[in-house]
């Protein structure tokens, strides 16, 4: 069936569409163009002298070890994300799916997380965990796990994945949840009168079923990581012990707004940017393709 | 945010008009009782004359005001006066399109300026090789020790006669140890504490060039066998547990005021939040250092920060400007501030008034800061000015955590920041050179 309009007027599609090119402009292609721009230019912080450097500010990059190691921790810093973050809210969602008293409360109290701005999302999870005083950590010590994020590289990681983590959940909850209430019914009771069992009816209906959304999030999930967490990252460990928590956006805040190093900071963006370009359309080209809409 | 300055630079025209008195924005970072100190300075230097009104605006924390004042001078609406902190010296010195010299700027206004009244320590971090002050000394602190006095009781150690070398360090850690203490010692501002101010008050250098005062070629000199013998002698303080590593900046901080670390090496601003909070006697001594090092101690490093006067300002301003400066730099206002916020008297004048008033007497361990600055300094010892020098600062924290973790030895560690931090140096060299 054709579902597309035809408009006869020349001009009237355009009128529609110029504010959301207008907004698209303004807000995305002009600051990535700018990003471009900055990222073949070196100046001062006043920027009373800019030099154009071509490549130079990107040489610089690739002869950093701590960068290109930075890319190792951001994948497995990303990775980790995206996987606990969306099995974990797949899990709540189906839970809450199965609520019948209460289930607006519960699933508000679910939602609560995402109002919570990233760096206090960050600054709430370093006190439960913080190596003196936080009540997390006490707890550790008294079951004999000597937790110290400021010096055990593994135990930083794990901290700002859970503050990532934790600070998504909401997203991707509200979305598993409608999609959850859109699978019919009669699917799910067709399989259990045939006899199969909470387990097997939720890995062959309902998972399938949910593909799409599941999809969806992944990608919204890994560009969350790669751009979003910067702020946790600050609160939490500032990049440390060592560089072992410094993913690559973390480094383009901080060489950017605290460091001033504008150039710098865009070649890194620009770089960032490619990388996402590359990760959506991977994703969209290969994983799309076991989706079932 | 084009818009959003034409507005604010249309109000200031207004209120300017309107009230036919010169305002002389002032960017600061100061918070809670430093807030009010800063609000006082404006409101009492107002009420002094007529002509003049400043208007201080809190802007965030030290790096965050520097960011919003070249925000500010890119778009041609920067504040009068911007307070940097002295890790943001050198990029300023570097941007001189940006700024007037202090000094210079004295003297146009055609007020008296004399920078040898000002302690050579504090003076010396703000002037530029040709002898120009390019900053007025705001607040300044520097590094020392501070001890629990009721911990070293418990741990059977007399609490009058605090460790002042390291090795006396070691042995009352050892001592706190013995006696149960969890955290013996604890560090903040590492960087700052244990290589700027350690290599300083052991008349080693830092960094090549003096310490970068003498040329922007300068280049990292934290490796030598004084520095890897102090890292190794904290790292296996670490693995001992006799130092515990608590963070990075002043994060450590609170360790000491709530009693779990019986002593910490960290800024003298300190001294108003122990006294303040800290639920048992303590005391304050000089920095530790190695006895057997020739020239030890020396002096010790300065940190907070200063004021910087931004160009392309009206002549009346500036008048303006000079005036509030000449007014702070006055022996009772300074002597008044340095009672009040623990900061140093900038000027020799204030330090001996505050001493003939009985201040420190009254108050003991307060001189300690003073005394560590008040001392010729050598080349070796004047300050630190090296750009890009927020990274590096950053740097130092990472690579010093990997041997605390016990990932890398001393040598390592410091090998590493020697190299990265050159790395850092070439491209604030090669950015800056020029123009």
């Amino acid at each position: 069936m054709e579902k597309r309009v035809v408009f006869r007027s020349r001009w009237l599609p355009w009128v529609l569409i110029a504010p959301q090119v207008f907004i698209i402009v303004a807000f995305f292609f002009w600051p990535a163009a700018q990003a471009l721009l900055q990222s073949v230019q070196q100046s001062d912080a006043f920027g009373t002298s800019v030099e154009w450097v071509g490549l130079e500010n990107f040489i610089n990059l690739w002869n950093d070890e701590t960068y290109l190691a930075s890319f190792y921790t951001t994948a497995i810093f990303s990775v980790s994300v995206a996987v606990a973050g969306i099995s974990l809210s797949l899990m709540l969602a189906v839970f809450a799916d199965r609520v019948v008293k209460g289930a607006l409360i519960y699933k508000t109290l679910l939602i609560w997380p995402y109002a919570v701005a990233p760096a206090v999302a960050g600054v709430l999870w370093l006190f439960m965990f913080a190596p003196s005083v936080g009540v997390v950590s006490y707890g550790l010590r008294a079951m004999g796990v000597d937790w110290n994020h400021l010096l055990n590289g593994t135990h930083a990681m794990t901290l700002v994945v859970m503050a990532a983590v934790w600070k998504q959940i909401s997203y991707n909850f509200l979305f598993f949840l409608a999609g959850l209430q859109s699978i019919p019914k009669s699917l799910i009771e067709a399989a259990a009168i045939d006899g199969a069992r909470p387990w097997r009816r939720f890995w062959t209906i309902v998972f399938p079923l949910l593909s799409p959304t599941t999809f969806f999030l992944l990608v919204i999930n890994i560009v969350y990581a790669f751009f979003d967490t910067f702020a946790i990252i600050d609160a939490a460990t500032q990049g440390g012990p060592g560089k072992d928590t410094a993913i690559l956006v973390y480094k383009v805040y901080y060489d950017g707004f605290k460091a001033m190093d504008l150039g710098g900071s865009a070649a890194q963006s620009v770089v960032l940017m490619v990388i996402v370009v590359v990760l959506t359309v991977v994703q969209f080209r290969f994983v799309e393709k076991k989706v079932n809409y | 945010m084009r818009l959003k300055f034409t507005g604010l630079a249309l109000a200031a025209f207004f209120s300017v008009s309107a009230q036919a008195q010169t305002e002389i924005q002032w960017w600061h970072s100061m918070t809670s009782v430093n807030g009010e100190w800063v609000n006082d300075l404006a409101k009492n230097f107002n009420a002094s004359q007529s002509k003049y009104k400043i208007v201080p605006t809190f802007k965030g924390v030290y790096d965050e005001s520097m960011t919003a004042a070249i925000a500010a001078f890119r778009a041609g609406n920067a504040p009068h006066i911007l307070q940097v902190f002295e890790v943001g010296t050198a990029t300023m010195m570097a941007s001189h399109k940006a700024i007037v010299p202090v000094g210079q700027m004295m003297k146009d206004a055609g007020q008296k300026f004399d920078p040898a009244s000002y302690i050579p320590a504090v003076a010396g971090y703000y002037t530029a090789a040709n002898g120009q002050m390019l900053s007025f000394p705001f607040n300044s602190s520097t590094t020392v020790f501070y001890y629990n006095k009721d911990a070293f009781k418990a741990a059977g150690i007399n609490p009058d006669t605090p460790p002042t070398t390291w090795i006396e360090v070691a042995q009352a850690a050892a001592k706190l140890k013995a006696s149960g203490h969890n955290c013996p010692l604890t560090i903040a501002w590492q960087s700052w504490t244990q290589l700027e101010s350690f290599s300083a008050w052991h008349n080693v250098e830092f960094a090549t060039k003096n310490n970068g005062f003498a040329g922007l070629d300068a280049r990292m000199k934290v490796n030598t066998p004084l520095h890897v013998r102090h890292i190794e002698n904290l790292a296996n303080m670490a693995k001992q547990g006799l130092f515990v590593y608590k963070g990075r900046t002043n994060v450590p901080e609170p360790t000491f005021v709530s009693g779990e670390c019986a002593m910490i090496t960290t800024s003298s601003g300190f001294y108003g939040n122990v006294k303040k909070n800290a639920k048992f006697a303590f005391g304050l001594s000089t920095l530790p250092y190695y006895p057997d090092v020739p020239g030890a101690p020396q002096n010790t490093i300065i940190g907070g920060a200063s004021l910087w006067v931004m160009a392309g300002k009206k002549p009346d301003e500036y008048k303006g400007v000079a005036e509030f400066f000449s007014y702070i730099s006055s022996p009772e206002v300074q002597s008044a501030s340095h009672k009040r916020t623990g900061y140093l008297p900038v000027t020799t004048a204030a330090f001996a008034l505050t001493e003939k008033s009985g201040f420190y007497k009254e108050n003991p361990g307060t001189d300690v800061a003073p005394n560590q600055m008040i001392r010729k300094t050598t080349d070796k010892s004047r300050g630190i000015r090296l750009g890009n020098y927020v990274q590096i600062r950053t740097i130092e924290d990472e690579e010093l955590e990997q041997v605390w973790g016990g990932k890398k030895t001393a040598q390592e560690a410091l090998d590493a920041i020697v190299k990265r931090g050159n790395e850092m140096l070439e491209r604030f060299e090669k950015a800056n050179r020029k123009g």
